[in-house]
Order: C-alpha cells, then sequence, then structure tokens
C-alpha cells in the first residue's frame, strides 16, 4: 500500500459526508457494488460550479469559462495522482466503465484485431467486460477464449497458461469480480500476458474504489473506472492507457473538441486526451469525480481496505449461522473483496431483497450483469450485500436480522 | 401495507394447479429477462373454455402467486373473457401496491398466457405504447 502511516477509518466522521445516513433507523445501504452514496464534499465541488462559474471548457475568452476548464483539467490530475497515471494525459474521461472498454474495443480493437486472433476472458466477467469484445469479435473474426473459475470463484491459474498463446493478443479481464468480490492476481496475469505479447485491459470498476490501484506497478495497458461507485457522481468515468497505446489509436467518437484542424473531406485530431473527448463533456461531473478521488485517498485507501475485510469477515460469520444458505466466492478474505453474494435455500432472491427493504436494509438481487457467471454456479440469481467505508457493524446485524426474518416468514407453514 | 401478506404467501407456498398438463391445447412459456423467473402456461380449451389449466416454472412470491391466482381466475372462463383481463385486474387480485420493477413481476403470467393464447406479444398494459 501506498500511504506511510495507517490509521483506521473515522466512519462516525465519513457518514456525516452522508446526509441519506441522517434518519433513524439510518439506511443500511449494501448496493456499493452497483452504485455508492455521494460524499457532500463532492455534491458541493459540483454545487460551486453550478452557482459560481458554469460555463463550457476549452476556447472560452472569459474568466468563469477559463475557470471551468481549469478545474476540469484539475480533476484529471486528481484522478492521475488516485492511480498513479505517469502523465495526465493518459487519464480520458469518459462516461463510465462500460463507455471506457468500448473505446479500447473500438478504437485499439479495430485497428488490432484481426482473424484468428484470440482474446482471453474470465467466466466470470461483467456484461460491461464482454459484450464489447463479443462485438469485436464480431466485425474481425477474432475468437473468445474463457478462462474457468474453481469451485471457489478462484481463476484456474493453470488453465490461464495454456489459454495464452501467440495467437493472444488481448486479456480483458475485470480486477474484483461484482458477483463474487474475488480479487484476482491481475498482476501476474499482467505478466503472463505481457509474456506472450498480448496487451491487458483492467476493468477496475470494483477495485479503484476500495483500495490503492498503481497503473505504473501494475503495468496495465488500460484500466478503466467509473465514478458513481467511488462516492462521485454518475455519468463520469475514466479510460487510463499507456501513452504509446493511445498515440497510435484512432478517435472513437467524431466531434467537436478532438479536432486540431477541420477541411471538408478530412480533418486531423488533437492530441490526447482530448482526442478521445469529443463534444462537451460531464464537467460538473468530472469535477465531481476529482473531488471524490481526493476524498477516498484522504479517507485512506488502505484503511477503507481494512474496514471492509472486517465487515466482510463479520458477515461471513454470522450470515453462516443461517440455515440453508449458500454463500459463493473465495472463503479467505484476503482473496475477496467487500462483496458477498448468496442464496437461501427455498427463497427466491427478489423476495429476499424486497423482504430486506421493508426492514431499511438495501441489497441487490439478480444475475448482477453476470449472467455467464450465473450458469457456471448453476444458479439464476443470487442476492449480494457489499460494503463501503460508511458502512458499519450495525448494518451487517440489520442485514443478519432481516434475513433471520425473511426466513422465518417465508418458510413457517413448510413440512 | 405488508407487500408479503398473508394471502400472497398462501398462493406461494400452495399454488392452486401448479403442474402440467399431458396433452394441452395450448402450452407456453415466457420468462422475465429482468430476473429470470420463467413460468410455462397448459391449457385445456373445450367449447371454447378454458376447461384446465396449470402452470410451473421459477420466480419469486409474486410471479408465483400472481400465477396460481390468475389460474384460479380463468378456469371455466370463455377465452373471449380471458382476452379481457388487464393489467389492472391482475394487480387488484395481488391486492398490494407494487413498484415498477415487481409489477412485471405480478404481470408475468398474464403476459405468458396472452402470448400463448392469442399471440399478443407484450407487457400486459404496454399493448398501446
Amino acid at each position: 500500500m501506498h500511504t506511510s502511516e495507517f490509521r483506521p477509518l473515522d466512519v462516525e466522521r465519513i457518514r456525516k459526508d452522508f446526509p441519506i445516513f441522517a434518519t433513524e433507523p439510518p439506511l443500511a445501504f449494501l448496493d456499493n457494488a452497483a452504485s455508492t452514496q455521494t460524499a457532500r464534499p463532492v455534491v458541493d465541488a459540483m454545487d460551486a460550479y453550478y452557482d459560481t462559474y458554469r460555463s463550457n471548457i476549452h476556447r472560452g475568452i472569459y474568466r468563469i469559462s477559463e475557470q471551468a476548464t481549469e478545474e476540469y483539467e484539475r480533476a484529471r490530475e486528481r484522478v492521475a495522482r488516485l492511480i498513479n497515471a505517469p502523465r495526465t494525459r493518459q487519464v480520458i474521461f469518459t462516461r463510465n466503465t462500460t463507455e471506457s472498454i468500448n473505446l479500447v474495443a473500438y478504437s485499439w480493437g479495430n485497428q488490432n484485431i484481426r482473424e484468428g486472433d484470440e482474446i482471453v476472458l474470465t467466466v466470470m466477467e461483467h456484461h460491461s467486460n464482454l459484450v464489447p469484445w463479443q462485438l469485436l469479435a464480431q466485425r474481425t473474426g477474432a475468437t473468445l477464449r474463457f478462462l474457468e473459475i474453481t469451485d471457489e470463484g478462484l481463476l484456474d491459474f493453470t488453465q490461464f497458461r495454456d489459454l495464452l498463446t501467440e495467437k493472444t493478443k488481448l486479456v480483458a479481464m475485470g480486477h474484483v469480480s461484482n458477483v463474487l468480490g474475488t480479487i484476482n492476481p491481475i498482476q501476474s496475469v499482467i505478466e503472463a500476458a505481457h509474456a506472450v505479447g498480448a496487451k491487458v485491459v483492467v476493468d477496475a470498476a470494483q477495485s479503484v474504489p476500495h483500495f490503492h490501484v498503481d497503473v505504473q506497478q501494475l503495468d496495465c495497458d488500460f484500466l478503466a473506472f467509473s465514478g458513481h461507485k467511488m462516492c462521485g457522481p454518475t455519468g463520469i468515468g475514466v479510460l487510463y492507457g499507456k501513452l504509446e497505446l493511445l498515440e497510435e489509436m484512432p478517435p472513437f467518437l467524431g466531434g467537436g473538441s478532438m479536432i486540431r484542424a477541420v477541411e471538408r473531406d478530412v480533418s486531423t485530431y488533437a492530441d490526447l486526451p482530448a482526442k478521445f473527448e469529443a463534444g462537451t463533456p460531464s464537467i460538473a461531473e468530472a469535477i465531481g469525480l476529482g473531488h471524490a478521488a481526493d476524498y477516498i485517498t484522504h479517507a485512506n485507501l488502505a484503511a477503507i481496505h481494512v474496514h471492509e475485510q472486517e465487515l466482510l469477515k463479520y458477515a461471513h460469520h454470522r450470515l453462516k449461522e443461517i440455515e440453508g444458505i449458500t454463500i459463493y466466492g473465495p472463503s479467505a478474505p484476503h482473496q475477496k473483496a467487500g462483496v458477498i453474494s448468496f442464496n437461501i435455500a427455498g427463497i427466491h432472491p427478489h423476495d429476499i431483497a424486497g423482504m430486506l427493504d421493508m426492514h431499511g436494509v438495501a441489497i441487490r438481487a439478480g444475475h448482477h450483469c453476470a449472467q455467464p457467471l450465473m450458469k457456471r454456479l448453476d444458479v439464476i440469481a443470487t442476492a449480494r450485500a457489499s460494503f463501503y467505508l460508511y458502512n458499519t457493524v450495525e448494518d451487517v446485524d440489520r442485514l443478519y436480522e432481516g434475513l433471520c426474518r425473511t426466513q422465518k416468514l417465508m418458510t413457517r407453514r413448510r413440512r | 401495507m405488508n407487500i408479503y401478506q398473508e394471502e400472497l404467501l398462501d398462493h406461494y407456498e400452495n399454488p392452486s394447479n401448479y403442474g402440467t398438463l399431458p396433452n394441452p391445447d395450448i402450452s407456453h412459456e415466457e420468462d422475465n429477462p429482468l430476473c429470470g423467473d420463467q413460468i410455462r402456461m397448459d391449457l385445456l380449451v373445450e367449447d371454447d373454455k378454458i376447461k384446465e389449466v396449470r402452470f410451473c416454472g421459477h420466480g419469486c412470491t409474486i410471479s408465483l402467486a400472481a400465477a396460481s391466482m390468475l389460474t384460479e381466475e380463468i378456469e371455466g372462463k370463455t377465452l373471449d373473457e380471458v382476452k379481457q383481463l388487464t393489467k389492472d385486474d391482475i394487480l387488484e387480485m395481488v391486492g398490494i401496491p407494487l413498484g415498477p420493477v415487481r409489477i412485471k413481476c405480478a404481470l408475468l403470467a398474464l403476459k405468458v398466457l396472452k402470448a400463448g393464447a392469442y399471440g399478443i406479444n407484450c407487457w400486459p398494459g404496454e399493448e398501446d405504447e
């Protein structure tokens, strides 16, 4: 971890930055893998833009437009610092992780992937890191190869080495599974992929918000994540890429801001990062994301990780007591992020989520945009609780109590 | 109001007309792609009347209870009468307020019925949209 001195989270103080928790009893919000709450300083920074210097960025020859441009670019610096990007221009603002991955699939993919090439994915990918590659394979005649998982939800690394050949041009993998919570050994994956000359796209939507991710240490080629899963607003995401790759890639979307000179039939394109940011971007959201990056850094990412590990251990310990429960994913906490997916025999996950809602506990139920993984686990859906820096042991207790009540209500008349 | 009230749970735990028919005149199955719930409905039709009906599948309390209630409602009715059933009829049967996501759970059985019997392939209530 990056930080020099470890200090535990002051959760009580943190919770004051989230007005949604001010009710009594407070909302037990356990759907953070889908989207987190937005921190007050983030909303304040966005409000300041709207209230005091609302204007378009770039080229504005007046004070508030210059200020907006400065703040937008400062947000890029804040994000670059968060992931330790060597250069600020390697941070491209997109709408979300999905758009970031699509950008790579269209721009880099169309240019570099040919018929007969292979793209290696895992069965645990979120649809956002699967469907763009299916589309690329259909456009180019490339083949998708899938890395399987063990029954514990860990990657089968022996199979991975067998899958990697000189045909492998790309490995696209989630850093942390949004369903199982599995923390994939992404550093080893990247080393092995590079050894056969393949590039690596890391879907970091579930990792960057929760522990320190250093793109230089990982040596990943591309990395994508979203603002709304890290105390930031919706509508803003990030693509990081290696400089030489981004510079060689053709534009993704065409339009304003991404050009240098436009003639009737041809154009030349702007330098990075503008080349990939066509049109007026989400200015307030980018500013908000910059502040969210600072917020979680200031809260201390190492402490956030430890806090979530403690909640996860406690949740495992309590939920295991429930009769008929199946918990998916690794049993060793160090291989797992703050995500706990489960089913209770005889109760549909939607009923679990519906009843918990009546007790002020918000969890998710469904296929979690990971249908191939649901098939591998041989389930239709799961219930999922996921933690973040503002969650407490009391939230886990209320989850446990809500589950007990649900089970009592749903099974009392069964023989 | 409790969305898991007694009647609903009764239907869920002891559904009416659960199962399949050996030689149905109409048999149709659909799923709700949002949650993976799946319902199949078999009908035996005589003189334009629904003589027997069975349903099977998997789903949450609301989708299975609504299916059970619907089969009770349509048995013995003519195909014309059944065709008139609307989204509101189902919601009245279920008898509890439902949010936009769970409404689809309640309507899945009617969707299966209408698609199977009349070839109407859209969610009840969205016919005009």
